[in-house]
């Protein structure tokens, strides 16, 4: 079956992440200026220098910020899975994350619940990272 | 100050059948009859005109959409020597009045018109889904965040977390903005509304419901600026530009820094403050954009109307509607008298009505200064006007 959701348009600064995801590996990036960690926008990483910017690879863990449950889809590609919940995850490292958070007991998720990452492999192209209740 | 900027008319579009554009308008006539109708209360032509600022989700795509240039073309506005298509969502038309003020203050225009127009229900432009997954965005809307109303549910959820706000709290606001709405004969939805029909309705994105949403209609708005000088030939009492501010921060929720917070409208309104040598206890009337309820709540508390947490106690009881004792969204707000996507004109619209008491049954008593703030995007950014019958 054919991957009917919206796909990232990935570009030369995002690809690292994408690419990760496809191996597994969930990716960050991190100032060596200030030890700062963040993803994409350099809004929560105040000081961050472009030059001293290196990809790690983030533990995958992390606590929800805040979380959305989803009762009317964002278009018919996710009619099948409402309710869904999207979260906004802190990763340990500092960076944050919007992506689902899976889970069989939608209403026990909160704010400062402890998750875990995981990689669906949506289309042979495509991996997005996902977050777990820890287990 | 002769140059001091003023506003000398004000107009929205009459529609009909909750929020339809009347039959033949399109997205130029709607804001063409706006500004006709602005101008007309000032006692200016458009011919007067020689400064414009807009901003729309139409015009032709791609490179070709330049909303000042179509508009110039269309309204046959001769030669403006003052142009502005800035655009920062829906907060963009604050920001406009703004600069507007700034650019008739030091003579690079005379008289500045702002319009808006949007045919978005008509032609059922808005949706949910459909945005394109790029930049910061690549995260959220792969994962089926439904926007903008997921991230103002994300704000919602980590405000409720951090202060102790809950879905009554955002009713309360539902109700209040109703009831002002069931005054005001151009609203869309004027039935009664109580706190549990909030609570009741189909839920959208946790923790909003159907009445926590703006409204998807068309609409249009014209707002004329002019110098304090040129309005005393006019017809209109001038409105004064006192203070301005504008802010921005974020394109995806996940980078709004702190999402219990509405730091935008707390940057752009300080400048306005400080501009207008005005404290928050000297405002009596505040047109937000309440593009949800949570937007609303979280915009009290970052102009400095009530403190961070305070805006549960402040909304409490019908305070800020009608009868209560701090009026907010007297028109009706964008929850209940229009949202035709890029509301913040209608802020100005109204706060003008109110200062010059033309409010009709709505009027709220002893205005004399009002704040506008506009809210672009998903919390993004933040525009400020603070206006007064009074020059300084």
């Amino acid at each position: 079956m054919t991957y009917d959701k919206p796909v990232p348009a990935i570009d030369a600064e995002s690809e690292p992440y994408w690419t990760g995801a496809r191996e597994g590996r969930l990716m960050i990036q991190r100032c060596g200026r200030t030890g700062r960690c963040f993803l994409y926008s350099r809004r929560l990483a105040p000081g961050a220098e472009d030059a001293d910017i290196r990809w790690i690879e983030a533990k995958g863990t992390g606590t929800v910020y805040s979380f959305t449950v989803c009762h009317t889809p964002a278009g018919p590609a996710f009619r099948d899975e409402t309710p869904y919940v999207v979260a906004c995850v802190e990763l340990d490292e500092g960076a944050r994350i919007v992506s689902n958070l899976v889970t069989g007991d939608i209403d026990a998720v909160r704010i400062g619940q402890r998750v875990e990452a995981f990689f669906d492999r949506v289309s042979e192209d495509l991996t997005i990272p996902k977050f777990r209740p820890a287990g | 100050m002769s140059r001091s900027p003023v506003i000398v008319g004000v107009a929205d579009a009459p529609t009909h059948e909750r929020g339809r554009a009347l039959p033949g308008a399109t997205v130029l006539s709607i804001q063409r009859d706006a500004a006709h109708e602005a101008l007309a209360q000032a006692g200016l032509r458009m011919r007067d005109v020689d400064g414009l600022a807009v901003a729309g989700m139409w015009g032709m795509p791609g490179p070709g959409a330049m909303q000042p240039v179509l508009l110039t073309e269309y309204l046959g506005l001769e030669w403006p020597r003052y142009l502005d298509g800035t655009n920062i969502g829906g907060a963009a038309f604050v920001l406009h009045a703004g600069r507007a003020a700034e650019a008739i203050r030091s003579g690079q225009a005379e008289t500045v018109l702002i319009v808006y127009g949007s045919l978005q229900k008509s032609q059922t432009a808005r949706a949910l889904g459909g945005r394109p997954a790029m930049f910061s965005n690549q995260w959220d809307i792969p994962a089926g965040l439904p926007l903008p109303v997921g991230a103002y549910a994300m704000a919602a959820q980590r405000h409720a977390h951090v202060y102790g706000s809950t879905r009554e709290t955002l009713a309360e606001i539902a109700v209040a903005t109703r009831a002002w709405a069931a005054l005001n004969p151009a609203a869309a939805f004027r039935e009664p509304m109580t706190v549990d029909d909030v609570l009741d309705a189909r839920m959208i994105a946790s923790p909003l419901g159907r009445y926590d949403c703006c409204l998807v209609t068309d609409g249009g708005g014209a707002v004329v600026m002019t110098t304090e000088e040129r309005a005393r030939d006019l017809r209109t009492p001038p409105v004064h530009v006192l203070g301005h501010g504008a802010s921005a921060s974020h394109t995806s929720i996940a980078h709004m820094p702190d999402m219990a917070k509405l730091e935008a409208a707390e940057h752009s309104s300080r400048r306005a403050y400080a501009m207008a040598g005005r404290r928050p206890a000297e405002i009596d009337l505040a047109m937000l954009y309440d593009s949800f309820t949570i937007t609303v709540l979280m915009t009290l508390e970052a102009l400095g109307l009530c403190g961070y947490g305070e805006g549960k106690e402040f909304v409490r009881g019908g305070r800020t509607g009608p009868g209560g004792a701090f009026p907010v969204n007297t028109n009706g707000g964008g929850l209940s008298y229009c949202h035709p996507g890029m509301y913040g004109l209608f802020t100005i619209i109204e706060a003008c009505r109110q200062l010059w008491g033309l409010a009709g049954e709505r009027q709220a008593e002893g205005v004399r200064t009002a704040i506008c703030h506009g809210t672009g995007g998903v919390l993004s950014s933040g525009a400020t006007l603070i206006l007064s019958t009074e020059n300084g």
